[in-house]
C-alpha cells in the first residue's frame, strides 16, 4: 500500500519510542519552531564543544512524521562536526525534494533514509523538515 | 433515514474522479470548501462565454447585460439573507468582509468608529478571519479585546455575559456556528446583550449561510459576512451585509474605479453604499456562479439541507460514541449543532489520522481549523473534523467509522 511507503515501521518505532527528546538543560542556544499550518512545535536546545554538535534535545507536540524526523536527526548530528552536520543535512533536504525518485544514501543518512517515502507526499515534506529547520536555526544564531 | 438528498450528488462532477488508492471520493471537508454543482459551473463560465465585459461602464450591451446580471446577482444574494440590495457588497471573500469592516471602523472619518478605551468583544471560539482583524483594529486604535469563553463541551459560556459586554463595549463579533465544534452560537441572546449597551454585532455566518435558512432582520445583527465558495459557489466571491444607514457612515477601504461619485485631482467623494466598498472591476463571473449556487440551495430548500444534514450529524456522532479511544471536540447532542464534527483519535496525531483516511478516499480537514487559540485553551495540538453538505449520505459516514478502525488498527493504538 502507498501508505506504508510512508509510514516505514522505522519512522513509527522513532515516534513511539523518540530519542534525545526531553529538554537538557546544558545548552548553548534555545530555539522554537512551528508549523502553522498544521500546529506541529518543535523546541530545540544545541550544545556546541569545539566545533562539533555535542548534543541536541527537544521537545514537541507533532505528527509521526514531524516527532520521528526529530529523533533520527538528533541521533545523526550529535558527534558531528558541523562541516559533517551540514553534509548530511543536505543529503536529507536532496531526499525531500526527490519526489519520491531518491533512496537516500545510507551510509550518510541512516535511519534518515525511512523518510524517503516522505517526499511523495507534498504536505508532509514540511512534517519531515520541522526539526532539521529548527536545528538549521540554532546553529546559525550559535556561529554569530 | 426521512428525508434523503442522495439523487443530488450526480449534480456534482468532481465526484466522478478517483482519487488515492483508486477509491471514490468521499469528500467531508465542506466546512474549508464545498463542491460546486453543474450548475454554478456553467453559470460561471457561461458569463465569460456570453455576456463578459466590465460592469457599470461602457454603453455596449454586454456591459448592460453583464450590469445586470451582476446586480441581479446582488439582489439575489439579498433575498437570500432577507437584506434589501443597497446592503450587499460583493468582496472576494468572507475574510476580506470582516476586514473591511473592522478596518473602515479604524477610521477616524468613518462617523462610527472605534476609539481608545472603547472595548471589542469576541469569542474564544473564533477563526482567525473572525479575530485577527479585531485584535488588530484594537492595536491600531487603543481599544482593548475582551472574548466569551466557551464551555468544556463546546457551548459558548454566557455565564459572564453581562461583564464581558458592558457600557465600554462598540463591536461584539461572534461566528454564527463554530468551524471546529460545530455549536451554533445563541445570537438573540449575544444580540440583545450588545442592544442593551448601544453596541453593534457582527455576524460571521460562513459556517451557517450555506447550511441553513438565515435571516439578517430575525437575527438582529448589524454586519454579517459569508463566503461564495463554501456555499456550492465559486471562489473569489464573498459577502459583505451591513445596515444601510450603517454602511453610508463608513468610509471605504479599497480606493479606485467604480467607487467614486466625483473626483478632482486634489480629492475625491464616494459613491454611496455598496458601490463605494467595491473599487475596481469586480468578480463579475463569480458573483453570477454564486447567485447560481443560491438558486441550486433554495430549490432544495436549505430547511430541508438543514434537516438532512441533522440526521447526518445524528449518525457520526452515534457511530463515534461506539468506538473507544474517540473523542468529540464539541457537543454530543444534536441541539443547535450543524455538521461540524471535530475528534481526536488516542495515541494518533490528527495529520496522521487523515493521512491514512487519504488512502481510503477519505478527504477530512486535520490541525487547528484556523482556531489556534481554541486549541490552546483545549490543550490539544488539533482535530480531525468532518463536515457535511447536501452531496454527503450515510455511505459515506460508515466509511468514515470503517477508516477510523483502520487508522487505530495501523497505528496499533487500543481497539
Amino acid at each position: 500500500m502507498e501508505l506504508d511507503s510512508l509510514y516505514q515501521e522505522v519512522i513509527l518505532d522513532h515516534y513511539r519510542s523518540p530519542h534525545h527528546k526531553g529538554l537538557s538543560d546544558d545548552k548553548d542556544i534555545q530555539v522554537h519552531h512551528n508549523n502553522p499550518s498544521c500546529g506541529d512545535e518543535i523546541t530545540l536546545n544545541l550544545k556546541v564543544q569545539e566545533g562539533k554538535v555535542s548534543d541536541i534535545s527537544w521537545d514537541g507536540v507533532g505528527c509521526s512524521i514531524s516527532m520521528a524526523s526529530a529523533s533520527v536527526m538528533s541521533d545523526l548530528l550529535i558527534g558531528k562536526t558541523f562541516r559533517e552536520a551540514n553534509v548530511i543535512f543536505e543529503a536529507f533536504m536532496e531526499l525531500m525534494q526527490s519526489k519520491g525518485r531518491s533512496d537516500g544514501d545510507e551510509s550518510l543518512l541512516e535511519d534518515g533514509v525511512a523518510f524517503a517515502g516522505v517526499s511523495k507526499f507534498p504536505a508532509r515534506i514540511k512534517c519531515a523538515l520541522l526539526s532539521w529547520m529548527a536545528f538549521k536555526d540554532a546553529a546559525i544564531q550559535v556561529m554569530e | 433515514m426521512n428525508l434523503d438528498l442522495s439523487e443530488y450528488k450526480k449534480d456534482f462532477p468532481i465526484f466522478q474522479r478517483k482519487v488515492r488508492g483508486g477509491n471514490s471520493l468521499v469528500y467531508l471537508d465542506s466546512a474549508a470548501t464545498s463542491q460546486k454543482p453543474t450548475a454554478v459551473i456553467e453559470a460561471e463560465s457561461n458569463f465569460y462565454r456570453t455576456i463578459n465585459a466590465a460592469v457599470h461602464r461602457g454603453a455596449h450591451l454586454l456591459a448592460e447585460e453583464a450590469s445586470d446580471a451582476f446586480e441581479m446577482s446582488r439582489s439575489n444574494v439579498a433575498s437570500f439573507i432577507g437584506a434589501d440590495s443597497s446592503e450587499v457588497v460583493f468582496t472576494k471573500s468572507a475574510t476580506e468582509s470582516l476586514n473591511i469592516i473592522a478596518y473602515s471602523l479604524g477610521n477616524p472619518d468613518s462617523r462610527i468608529n472605534i476609539k481608545s478605551g472603547d472595548q471589542i468583544v469576541v469569542t474564544e471560539m473564533e477563526h482567525h478571519a473572525n479575530l485577527i482583524p479585531w485584535q488588530q483594529l484594537a492595536k491600531r486604535t487603543g481599544a482593548s479585546l475582551s472574548w466569551l469563553s466557551f464551555t468544556e463541551d463546546g457551548r459558548i459560556d454566557l455565564s459572564n455575559i453581562k461583564d464581558v459586554i458592558n457600557s465600554k463595549t462598540k463591536i461584539v463579533a461572534v461566528t454564527h456556528q463554530s468551524n471546529v465544534f460545530g455549536t451554533i452560537l445563541p445570537i438573540d441572546e449575544i444580540s440583545k446583550a450588545a442592544r442593551a449597551v448601544g453596541a453593534l454585532v457582527v455576524l460571521d455566518a460562513c459556517q451557517s449561510a450555506p447550511h441553513f435558512p438565515i435571516n439578517v432582520k430575525e437575527l438582529d445583527v448589524d454586519f454579517l459576512a459569508f463566503s461564495g465558495h463554501k456555499t456550492l459557489g465559486p471562489t473569489g466571491i464573498g459577502v459583505l451585509w451591513g445596515k444601510h444607514q450603517l454602511l453610508e457612515k463608513l468610509e471605504p477601504v479599497v480606493f479606485g474605479g467604480s467607487m467614486v461619485d466625483s473626483v478632482t485631482m486634489t480629492g475625491a467623494t464616494w459613491a454611496s453604499a455598496p458601490r463605494k466598498f467595491e473599487a475596481g472591476v469586480p468578480n463579475m463571473a463569480q458573483a453570477v456562479g454564486l447567485s447560481a449556487a443560491i438558486d441550486y440551495l433554495r430549490s432544495i430548500g436549505l430547511n430541508n439541507i438543514a434537516e438532512y444534514e441533522h440526521e447526518l450529524t445524528k449518525y457520526l456522532l452515534e457511530g463515534l460514541a461506539s468506538m473507544s479511544g474517540i473523542k468529540v471536540i464539541g457537543p454530543l447532542d444534536l441541539k443547535d449543532r450543524g455538521g461540524v464534527i471535530s475528534f481526536t483519535v488516542d495515541g494518533v496525531h490528527p495529520h496522521d489520522v487523515g493521512q491514512v483516511l487519504d488512502q481510503y478516499g477519505i478527504a477530512v480537514r486535520t490541525g487547528h481549523h484556523c482556531a489556534w487559540p481554541l486549541m490552546r485553551k483545549l490543550k490539544i495540538a488539533g482535530t480531525t473534523r468532518a463536515s457535511f453538505h447536501l452531496y454527503n449520505n450515510r455511505e459515506d459516514i460508515k466509511q468514515l467509522i470503517d477508516g477510523i478502525e483502520k487508522v487505530k488498527s495501523y497505528f496499533k493504538v487500543a481497539k
